[in-house]
């Protein structure tokens, strides 16, 4: 039928939806009138790691606002307890002062920001239109078959990661690596598992610019 | 031949350091020479380069500085690093190899707009090129081109790298700003524009990374001699992405005027043997779809535009003759339907529809009346939301469907007849009688 059957779409994360369509959990639901949505925690009683608490202190030291903070503060809690769990929401609005319901929608719209509990370390393999005319669907669902079971690999099919040049290509804990060739996925899978350096040779940090003025003399 | 200006020694080792950059002229006369102008001199002098905005929407960059208001009071300066518009990746290898052009030319855009705070607001996925600026950033405080009174002069300025966490639309200037204030990255009404409230209420200019890493060589060259590069209204070289079925993809410096087919054929050696070019992206997903046959336009900024599609980013993605169109458009419709986000009706639900839409066709539900009627829902996206991420999936579809309607009803058909033959081949049917048995549901 088509000659890119290639180009399924299958894998990619699904955009959450809810009841009728909604793109807000939950919000067909009766609300609890009976108790008072959480406020700003209570520094007394939260316990911030000393570590956690001055990084998100030196993130809002940097604006003049320092809400500013909230996705770099998100992050550092993230990198800590894996995901955007509600304790770590906790501890970052304990530390700026900010409600945990308003971090937790802030959370929720950004890609890269867990709010579901997944493995630690991130493994994006773009499946945008470049990449997928390369082959990245299927390097999706071969590595996915290949990493079946390694539960701290939160592996998954992201949007365009802006590198197309390297097509396909996966982000492995924010190395790029690329173009990776069907013979090299196992390697690839294993060294991933393994916590090693993915495919030294094919690591976008490694590659020439590819305009021939670059490299011309003066 | 093209002149060589942001690429050049661009893969020199430690470019990405203090003194190498500096070695290569970098902080030097040309930075001096910048911050002595009288702020209006210098915005004048941006103007007559007729620099445009190298990220998407081609504005001139000297008149959207011009528009910050003067007097007292907290201006900033944002660079957008976000580039997360498929296929383009030209400010990444900008900023993970010569960080420091990058600074300097905010400096020196700072210096025009009256900013003391600037920002670099960089897509979180970009992991080693955040690592790189913020190392750069702190080699130029330590030598005094960055805090206060930088160079013994009387301006000041603070600059900090910010990462986003993953969101298209954080591209979108008032989204990003949003998500700068640490917020939801939702755009916002406008008017007011940025230059007169932006961050935190405040005028703030917003350039792209090549925009500004383009400033210091304009002091350099000067204005006149920048301004010869290139074509009239599109003046100056432009970085681009090319990608998709070509065998050399890269970044690639061009002067603007350049012919496609020698970007596409000449310098990323065009598709593989055999194959011929379908469809190309002009300038990243958001762009309307040139074909075969359009190769010969100029590449710059009008032409782009009377040809009905647009330079957009630079980013030129392209397709052969072995893809279905088809599919390329229900890609493109999946990643705008991902990054919506949900603040406009058209938008959310437009984009949602025309994926159901296509996914109809992909599995032979579909009828050629799904063609007007997805025509019809792009139609009323366009212009009917708050920023234009919604049109930016309107007009390549629609430039899909409009250009190759006889390959998408083709494909209705084939695709119609194979869903029948696979429902009567899971019927119970005997091949030698003339009538047909359908069980009947219990």
């Amino acid at each position: 039928m088509s000659s890119t059957g290639h180009l399924t779409g299958k894998g990619l994360q699904a955009v959450p939806r809810f009841q009728h369509g909604s793109r807000v959990p939950g919000w067909d639901d009766a609300a609890d009138l009976t108790k008072d949505p959480a406020g700003v925690p209570d520094p007394a009683v939260v316990e911030v790691p000393a570590d956690l608490r001055a990084e998100i202190e030196d993130f809002m030291s940097r604006y003049p606002d320092s809400r500013s903070a909230a996705i770099p503060a998100l992050r550092a809690a993230q990198e800590r307890h894996g995901w955007c769990s509600p304790e770590a929401v906790e501890q970052v609005a304990c530390v700026m002062r900010l409600t945990p319901g308003y971090l937790a929608s802030v959370a929720g719209f950004y890609d890269q920001l867990e709010t579901r509990p997944v493995g630690h370390r991130p493994v994006y393999v773009c499946t945008n239109i470049s990449c997928s005319l390369r082959g990245a669907d299927n390097l999706l669902a071969e590595l996915q078959h290949e990493l079946a079971g390694a539960d701290d690999v939160n592996l998954r099919g992201f949007e365009c990661l802006g590198a197309c040049d390297i097509a396909p290509m996966v982000s492995v804990e924010g190395v790029y690596v690329g173009p990776v060739d069907e013979a090299e996925i196992p390697e690839l899978a294993r060294q991933i598992r393994a916590g090693e350096d993915p495919l030294p040779a094919k690591q976008l940090i490694r590659r020439p610019c590819q305009d021939p003025g670059a490299a011309a003399p003066e | 031949m093209t002149q060589t200006i942001l690429f050049k020694n661009i893969d020199e080792p430690g470019l990405a350091t203090l003194d190498v950059y500096r070695a290569r002229g970098g902080y030097g006369d040309r930075l001096r020479k910048a911050l002595s102008m009288p702020r209006d001199v210098l915005v004048d002098e941006l103007k007559a380069s007729g620099l445009r905005g190298r990220g998407g929407a081609g504005f001139s960059m000297g008149t959207k500085a011009s528009f910050l208001p003067k007097g007292q009071m907290d201006k900033y300066l944002v660079c957008n690093a976000d580039e997360s518009e498929p296929g383009t990746f030209k400010d990444r290898e900008l900023m993970q190899k010569c960080p420091h052009m990058l600074i300097e030319g905010m400096i020196i855009a700072a210096y025009a707009a009256g900013a003391n705070r600037a920002f670099i607001y960089i897509r979180g996925e970009y992991v080693q090129q955040a690592q790189i600026l913020e190392a750069a950033i702190e080699e130029a405080k330590a030598a005094g081109l960055l805090g206060d009174r930088l160079l013994g002069t009387d301006t000041s300025l603070s600059l900090w790298v910010h990462r986003g966490a993953g969101a298209y639309i954080c591209g979108e200037e008032t989204g990003l700003l949003d998500s700068l204030e640490g917020k939801r990255g939702n755009p916002r009404l406008k008017p007011p524009f940025p230059a007169n409230q932006g961050l935190y209420q405040g005028p703030t200019l917003i350039n792209n990374v090549e925009t500004l890493a383009t400033l210091p060589h304009i002091i350099e060259m000067g204005a006149e001699n920048y301004a010869k590069i290139g074509v009239q209204n599109s003046t100056g070289t432009k970085l681009i992405s090319i990608s998709g079925h070509v065998q050399k993809p890269g970044n690639y410096e061009i002067e603007l005027g350049m012919s496609s087919r020698d970007i596409i054929y000449g310098l990323a050696g065009g598709p593989g043997e055999g194959r011929s070019v379908k469809m190309w992206f002009p300038g990243g997903s958001s762009s309307p779809v040139l074909t075969g046959e359009d190769l010969d336009i100029s590449y710059d900024f009008d032409s782009m535009a009377k040809a009905g599609t647009m330079l957009g980013s630079g980013a030129i993605i392209v397709v052969d003759d072995q893809t279905s169109v088809v599919d390329v458009a229900l890609k493109t419709a999946q990643f705008y339907r991902h990054e919506s986000c949900g603040k406009c009706t058209p938008c959310r639900e437009g984009t949602n529809w025309t994926v159901k839409m296509l996914e109809r066709i992909k599995s032979g539900e579909a009828t050629p009346m799904d063609l007007d009627l997805m025509a019809s829902v792009c139609e009323n996206i366009i212009g009917h939301c708050l920023c234009v991420l919604g049109d930016a999936m309107a007009m390549p579809i629609g430039s899909m469907v409009k250009k190759f309607r006889g390959e998408f009803e083709e494909y209705i058909e084939t695709a119609r007849l194979q869903a029948e033959r696979e429902l009567l081949a899971g019927l119970d049917i005997d091949t030698d009688s003339t009538t047909i048995t359908i069980p009947q549901a219990a």
